[in-house]
């Protein structure tokens, strides 16, 4: 994975809130078997209007989306991060996340930033004040900052970490590997098996 | 230390805990489908990494299979593709996969239950949002994305934050012709869509020890659309009744050792639960969204609110938004809306009780005219069984279609989708927009409001027959 540091660009305010996974991308744009190519369906039916934000000129570099509450609720399919990332965004801002879209955009390197409401709709009217406004989002200090504002955000010390160092997180589970096989060692055997299939 | 049932899992399938870092849980079961599962194969392959427990492993087709015709090669060939991905990366690993045509093919959260591989006590996951489910057997049961999928495949463990809990107490007794699926409607109208965030929730109170093993299925299952990445309920003899004799249930001495365990498996009387809802049983009537997010609903027999009847300034401009989308105007009875589809399925609402509720009610009459009605059975197993009953029969002698199984219009991913415009009353769980097709409608509603509508053509439940 990609280290994250920092990044600064402009942003997309989204100002929906209860953007759900289907709206991000619906379900027939999900029978890729690549991790790439998703940005077609990126809102897909919102995106055939086009004054929906997205189709709009002065926002066509942003890399940070900025949306309502409750972004990412409904189902757990990747491909909606994907669909984020391959668009080209490197960051997205809300109030409140769902907590498999969150832990999904955190495993991928997609950072989700928490913000107070009151936050994100000062941010919403400095960008649709000025669509070119650069806004910088920093993982070492946990600063969002943009203009004379600085905003702090939490995220907890151990997935920043791993965020800024870019590191695969099987690859530090299976570091501890022995203890997983202590476990299985202690494991009740009555737990039930898949294999041999019985009926 | 007190604890709550969530907790008392979580603790019993903690590999390593250290201050600083996520736990990290060993997974009992991985269950796998076709949609969220090749980048993780195809990760495994990059990385020359292989699957730590095949033997803890069942794959299913279920998300994009067809629903007619499925003898034949699937027409789609891009589903085709993640299909055959799919059958590939199990016969290379060595995974147990029940593919279309298979007698144990189905919704992967209908397949686990039914071959009793999914018990109390366990820890269950699926690259699939509704994997909450399970939490009906006391099984902490969540959701996961691609990545998780992989670190599963690889480690059989996955590092996570320990949630917070929250106690939902339904107490009383339902009403006729009131079920499970109002149940948990009425509890997502109540928390909203973001009010389970953060926590793992558990369903107790009479209302909930009264209900057989898939009603309770069908409220765990909807733990994520109030938020929550899981739910559960203490199992007890109704679990017990249910699971022995299955064929991946324990038997003999190995029973009586998991019996001992499971009957301890409840929350400790003095335990705390960071949060605390109470909801009446004997006030609930039957429940239907009029929006498009699930928490949007209200009594079947209410009004469309007005977005002005909403306080916070999200709500307002969501139901705004809501209306328009569904064309729907404030005001108006939901027993007016006239419906063109009525799907009856799903992990929500697919299993042979809900077949059988609804078919009790279709028996000897016609669905409307103007009403395409789909039955579309959780898994071949569960359309096996109604078919041995004859509701295939009831059901088509009264103009619907009998499908094969498969999550079909839910998500419609398959061709089974609702044309722009076309209002569905669905059984299923999100009526988010377009969800069911494009342009697509959906009211969420019970097996038996959906079968109550389909012979009137408007939204009703079977006490206005």
């Amino acid at each position: 994975m990609e280290k994250f540091i920092s990044h600064t660009g402009s942003a997309l305010p989204l100002r929906r809130s209860n953007v759900d996974t289907d709206q991000i991308i619906p379900a027939v744009y999900l029978k890729r078997v690549t991790r790439s190519g998703f940005e077609d369906g990126l809102f897909a039916a919102w995106r055939s209007d086009p004054e929906f934000v997205l189709n709009k000129a002065e926002y066509s570099k942003a890399s940070i989306l900025v949306a309502g509450a409750d972004f990412g609720t409904g189902s757990s399919r990747e491909h909606a991060v994907w669909a984020l990332q391959n668009y080209g965004f490197k960051v997205v801002i809300s109030s409140r996340f769902a907590d498999i879209f969150r832990g999904n955009s955190l495993k991928a390197g997609l950072l989700t930033v928490i913000l107070g409401q009151s936050d994100v709709e000062a941010l919403w009217s400095a960008i649709e004040a000025e669509p070119s406004l650069e806004i910088k989002v920093d993982l070492e200090t946990r600063l969002v900052s943009y203009k004379n504002q600085a905003i702090s955000f939490d995220l907890d010390d151990y997935t920043r970490w791993r965020l800024m160092e870019g590191l695969d997180d099987i690859g530090l589970t299976l570091r501890k590997i022995d203890e997983v096989e202590n476990f299985e060692e202690k494991r009740a055997k009555y737990k039930p098996k898949t294999l041999p299939v019985l009926s | 230390m007190a604890k709550t049932l969530a907790e008392k899992v979580w603790d019993d399938h903690l590999v390593r805990s250290a201050s600083g870092e996520p736990d990290l849980l060993y997974i009992d079961l991985h269950l796998i489908h076709e949609v969220t599962s090749p980048q993780a194969f195809d990760g495994l392959r990059l990385a020359k990494r292989g699957v730590r427990r095949p033997d803890l492993t069942l794959a299913t087709e279920d998300h994009n299979v067809p629903t007619l015709n499925i003898d034949k090669p699937i027409a789609d060939p891009v589903s085709r593709l993640q299909v055959d991905t799919l059958r590939k990366n199990c016969q290379e690993f060595g995974i147990r996969l029940h593919s279309l045509g298979d007698v144990e093919q189905g919704i992967v959260h209908v397949v686990g239950p039914q071959l009793g591989l999914t018990q109390p006590g366990m820890t269950i996951v699926c690259g699939d949002s509704h994997t909450s489910t399970h939490g009906a057997f006391g099984a902490l049961a969540f959701g996961i994305g691609t990545s998780e999928v992989e670190h599963v495949l690889a480690t059989q463990t996955l590092p996570l934050s320990r949630p917070k809990t929250m106690a939902i107490n339904v107490e009383g007794k339902l009403k006729p012709g009131v079920t499970s699926k109002d149940i948990i409607l009425a509890i997502i109208a109540k928390i909203g869509t973001g009010g389970g965030q953060g926590y793992i929730l558990e369903y107790r109170g009479s209302a909930i020890r009264a209900l057989s093993m898939e009603a309770r299925m069908t409220i765990c299952n909807m733990s994520i659309e109030a938020g929550a990445r899981a739910g559960l309920i203490a199992p007890d003899e109704t679990t017990f009744a249910y699971l022995k004799d299955r064929p991946h249930a324990p038997k003999g001495e190995d029973w009586q050792r998991a019996l001992a365990y499971w009957s301890e498996l409840k929350s400790d009387s003095d335990a705390k639960f960071d949060k605390e809802i109470i909801l009446d049983a004997d006030q609930l009537s039957p429940f239907v969204t009029w929006g498009t997010n699930p928490g949007q609903g209200i009594p079947l027999d209410g009004v469309i609110p007005s977005p002005q009847d909403f306080t916070d300034p999200e709500e307002v401009s969501a139901a705004e938004r809501a209306l328009v989308y569904m064309d729907l105007k404030a005001g108006t009875p939901m027993k007016k809306i006239k419906i063109d589809t009525v799907f009856l399925g799903s992990c929500t609402n697919g299993r042979i009780e809900d077949l059988r509720a609804a078919a009790e009610i279709i028996k000897g009459k016609k669905v409307a005219s103007d009403i395409r009605m789909m039955v579309v059975p959780g898994s071949a197993r569960v359309r096996l069984q109604a078919e041995a009953e004859g509701l295939d029969k009831l059901f088509l002698e009264a103009g619907a279609e009998w499908r094969s199984a498969g999550c079909s219009m839910c998500l419609g991913m398959n061709p089974d989708q609702l044309a722009p415009g076309e209002r569905s009353a669905s059984t299923s769980n999100r009526n988010f927009e377009g969800r069911q097709g494009k342009g697509g409608r959906t009211h969420l509603v019970s097996p038996l409001v959906a079968a109550a509508t389909a012979l009137r053509g408007t939204l009703s439940s079977p006490a206005d027959l």
